[in-house]
């Protein structure tokens, strides 16, 4: 089978395509394929092999970061599988939810008002065990005979949470002298 | 198959002969080159025995230029035209160099990087820089006695695109081939690591004469990866050495110094500071040219105290690496110091007491980035074989473009493994818009204006449409070297119109021309005869690494193909020896053409060997 830059990542790591992946299997790929196309190989062969080391080099990286968190990649099984998870534009969310955010919203804010870093670190690590959570329901929704529509909510979900992580992150750094 | 016969008398006829290739640390304070001798990265010296070339340059009124010693010597007499660290101003425009005010120069603010106007004209930091890099490569002709294959130059890990372009442009225009711009920590960590055989997550920690960076690796065998960095591109030695020069001006109560005090009393802060790092107190005793004496005596607890606040400035973007690479200090089996200033005590002890444990000082801290430099140089000249390490590292710095409003929108995350490239798409706002214009930026901020812009580009020759139908994707691609290129392409109507840009504060590939066109109009028939051969030794190279390629995969290629690349290189052997340097640079871009398909196909060969073993592995499993 001819190998390509127009593989789909899963295919391009050896991957079964699925939610549920081998890191170690992933990381694994990673690196013998990055050790075969990677531009330090090629740096003192012609212009045309360094080019065409880099667009390999820079697919894999790109599939790598794609695959390696559970939330890229199930942005991207999403997309594979045809459904558009409306990412942009489908905001959307269960009141519940929403009420729930707003509550996280209000801690950060007030650890941030009181400079408080400790409680700021104590949001994060409790926001990452409910991500972690989180991505149990959605391993579920992306098996097979799942729920495909319901996932693309639960990744619209776990974006949100992500925002938040990174206000989280924002709010630590203008702490730092 | 043609085997070929590529020597001539005094060269080896082997097909894996040792290709010369350096390491250059080009530091802000001092410079180092190394090699791979024997297996063994080794600097190399002066003829005193000195490793350290001074990063200083003196321009004489009589046309000559003095680089190292001899002008660190002038630097009171003469500040106005002798040039230290003038890696700070890499890349820089005025408004961006701290202490402008307490600097000897005679500063030009030109568009893009700041110029400096000596007796010998205006020149650019490129140009300056590239004074230094040229006084490495001849210590390194003189040493290895060959052409060189080409150099690995080390930046500072933090270093943003503008800074990075400046540094590969000074080492082009000091005649270097540039195998790679490499991350000065990272450089630390393969001298480091591969002489320790280290696993595990280290941290380097490298403060050098005018830059701080903090690298988190992860070290498994034969990988380096970079999994976070941070730093600040304008904090090291030399914020000490002014913080002690302030507290000598404060407790000696003078008036504001004249230029060559400045550098007298800046020396005898650094030799001061210095001197600390081994004993409890230093004296600071000058004689300005004011008759003034100043005679002080400065404890280590009092610079500690004056200092504190650099060491602290240190410690924010070791925890934002932290951060990112989602790590707590306890998670580092071990930190590397790196950079002449980890040497005083207070840096090390607040170091350790951050991370909780004893940093690791047991190679020169001066020596360790040029040593791994060399290493990776040795590596990309193609002088080892399969079983070389693999080096990962990433971009310090999101890149962005402007959107409505003066905001940026980051199109290129921080900390992501290069080589990447990441596509955007936009479209026209208004009914008929023919052009589109974008902004670049680089940095974490939200506004443009505390972003740094890199460059700014027009995409003209957009059929017209109406609005919104339009369909511009604009591309990043960041390449091994850490450098930005930009592209820009009208998708809809198929019709194409593409731009590549360079940032802005790097010099226009017109302005690199230039300088060495006029290099050359005076260059003597040496400097010609080097250019001569160093496109022999790329000759060479290229048909030593085509003859491999037939060997090894020549079963890839048909007949016609096969053909071809012999063609071309049966006329690029015949050129090799008495070819002119047009016309051997004319064989060298046809063989390079013939064998564009030969390359793919190798590379294709290789991925599925990858694959093939990963399965195996997944039967093992």
């Amino acid at each position: 089978m001819p190998v390509d830059l127009q593989h789909d990542f899963f295919t391009l790591f050896g991957l079964e395509t699925g939610y549920s992946i081998d890191q170690a299997r992933l990381e694994h790929a990673y690196l013998e394929l990055q050790s075969e196309v990677h531009p330090d190989r090629f740096a003192h062969l012609s212009d045309a092999e360094k080019r065409l080391s880099m667009q390999w080099a820079t697919r894999v990286n790109e599939a790598y970061r794609t695959l390696r968190k559970p939330l890229t990649r199930a942005q991207y099984l999403l997309e594979l599988r045809g459904v558009d998870a409306g990412l942009e534009t489908n905001t959307a969310m269960s009141p519940a939810f929403l009420m729930e955010q707003m509550e996280w919203r209000e801690a950060v804010e007030e650890a941030r008002d009181a400079s408080d870093a400790d409680a700021l670190d104590d949001l994060l690590r409790r926001l990452r065990i409910q991500t972690s959570e989180i991505h149990g329901v959605l391993a579920g929704q992306l098996s097979d005979g799942g729920d495909l529509q319901a996932a693309a909510e639960t990744v619209r979900r776990l974006m949100f949470i992500g925002k938040l992580e990174n206000e989280i992150d924002d709010a630590l750094e203008a702490l730092d002298p | 198959m043609a085997l070929l016969q590529i020597s001539e008398p005094g060269m080896s006829t082997q097909p894996h002969q040792h290709r010369l290739a350096v390491g250059i640390d080009l530091g802000t304070t001092n410079s180092l080159v190394a090699t791979v001798r024997n297996s063994i990265a080794v600097c190399l010296n002066d003829e005193t025995g000195s490793a350290m070339l001074p990063s200083v340059v003196r321009y004489l009124a009589d046309g000559s230029v003095e680089i190292g010693s001899r002008a660190q010597a002038a630097q009171t007499r003469d500040p106005r035209n002798t040039i230290v660290s003038v890696k700070r101003f890499m890349g820089r425009g005025v408004g961006d160099v701290a202490h402008v005010e307490s600097m000897p120069y005679d500063f030009v603010d030109a568009p893009g990087m700041v110029r400096l106007r000596t007796v010998q004209g205006t020149k650019s930091p490129v140009e300056i820089s590239a004074e230094i890099l040229r006084a490495l490569r001849l210590r390194a002709d003189a040493s290895l006695g060959g052409a060189l294959t080409g150099a690995v130059i080390t930046v500072p890990a933090y270093f943003d695109d503008a800074q990075r372009q400046a540094t590969k442009d000074a080492a082009e225009l000091a005649g270097l081939n540039v195998l790679r711009l490499l991350n000065e920590p990272t450089a630390a960590a393969i001298a480091y690591g591969l002489e320790n055989a280290s696993e595990g997550v280290y941290a380097v920690y490298d403060l050098g004469g005018g830059t701080f960076d903090i690298s988190i690796l992860k070290l498994t065998r034969g990988v380096f990866e970079v999994l976070s960095t941070s730093g600040d591109a304008a904090l090291g030695g030399d914020d000490f050495d002014q913080r002690l020069y302030c507290w000598v001006i404060d407790r000696a109560h003078i008036a504001p110094p004249c230029d060559e005090d400045v550098r007298r009393l800046l020396m005898k802060a650094r030799e001061a500071k210095e001197v600390l790092s081994r004993y409890d107190e230093a004296p600071i005793v000058a004689k300005l040219s004011s008759g003034e004496q100043v005679d002080l005596t400065i404890s280590r607890a009092e610079f500690d105290q004056i200092t504190r606040p650099l060491v602290s400035k240190t410690l924010a973007p070791v925890r934002k690496a932290l951060r990112d690479a989602e790590l707590k200090p306890e998670d580092i089996k071990g930190v590397v110091m790196v950079g002449g200033a980890t040497r005083m005590p207070q840096v090390q002890r607040a170091v350790g007491e951050y991370f909780g444990q004893e940093p690791l000082t047991n190679l020169d801290p001066d020596k360790v980035v040029a040593l791994g430099a060399a290493m990776q140089a040795n590596v990309l000249a193609g002088n080892r074989s399969a079983d070389d390490w693999l080096l990962l590292d990433v971009i310090p710095l999101s890149l962005g473009l402007e959107t409505m409003g003066g905001l940026v929108e980051k199109v290129i995350l921080r900390n992501s493994t290069i080589p990447v490239a990441r596509g955007q798409e936009f479209t026209t706002f208004k009914d008929g818009q023919t052009a589109m214009a974008f902004h670049v930026l680089q940095g974490e901020r939200e506004l443009v204006s505390d972003c740094r812009s890199l460059a700014r580009f027009e995409l003209r020759g957009i059929p017209p449409m109406v609005a919104g139908a339009a369909r511009i994707r604009v591309t990043f691609q960041v390449d091994a070297d850490g450098l930005l290129s930009v592209s820009a392409r009208e998708l809809s109507s198929g019709v194409e119109a593409s731009v590549i840009v360079k940032p802005s504060y790097g010099l226009s590939d017109q302005e690199v021309a230039e300088m060495l066109k006029s290099g050359f109009e005076h260059a003597s028939d040496d400097m010609k005869r080097r250019a001569l051969r160093e496109q022999q030794v790329e000759a060479e190279r290229l048909l030593e690494a085509t003859e491999q390629a037939l060997a090894a995969d020549g079963e890839l290629l048909d007949h016609a193909a096969t053909g071809r690349i012999e063609r071309a290189v049966t006329e690029l052997a015949r050129l090799v020896k008495d070819g002119s340097l047009d016309e051997l640079k004319q064989a060298v871009g046809s063989l390079s053409r013939a064998t564009e398909d030969f390359a793919a196909a190798r590379m294709n060969k290789g991925i599925r060997s990858a694959l093939a073993g990963q399965k195996i592995d997944q039967l093992e499993v």
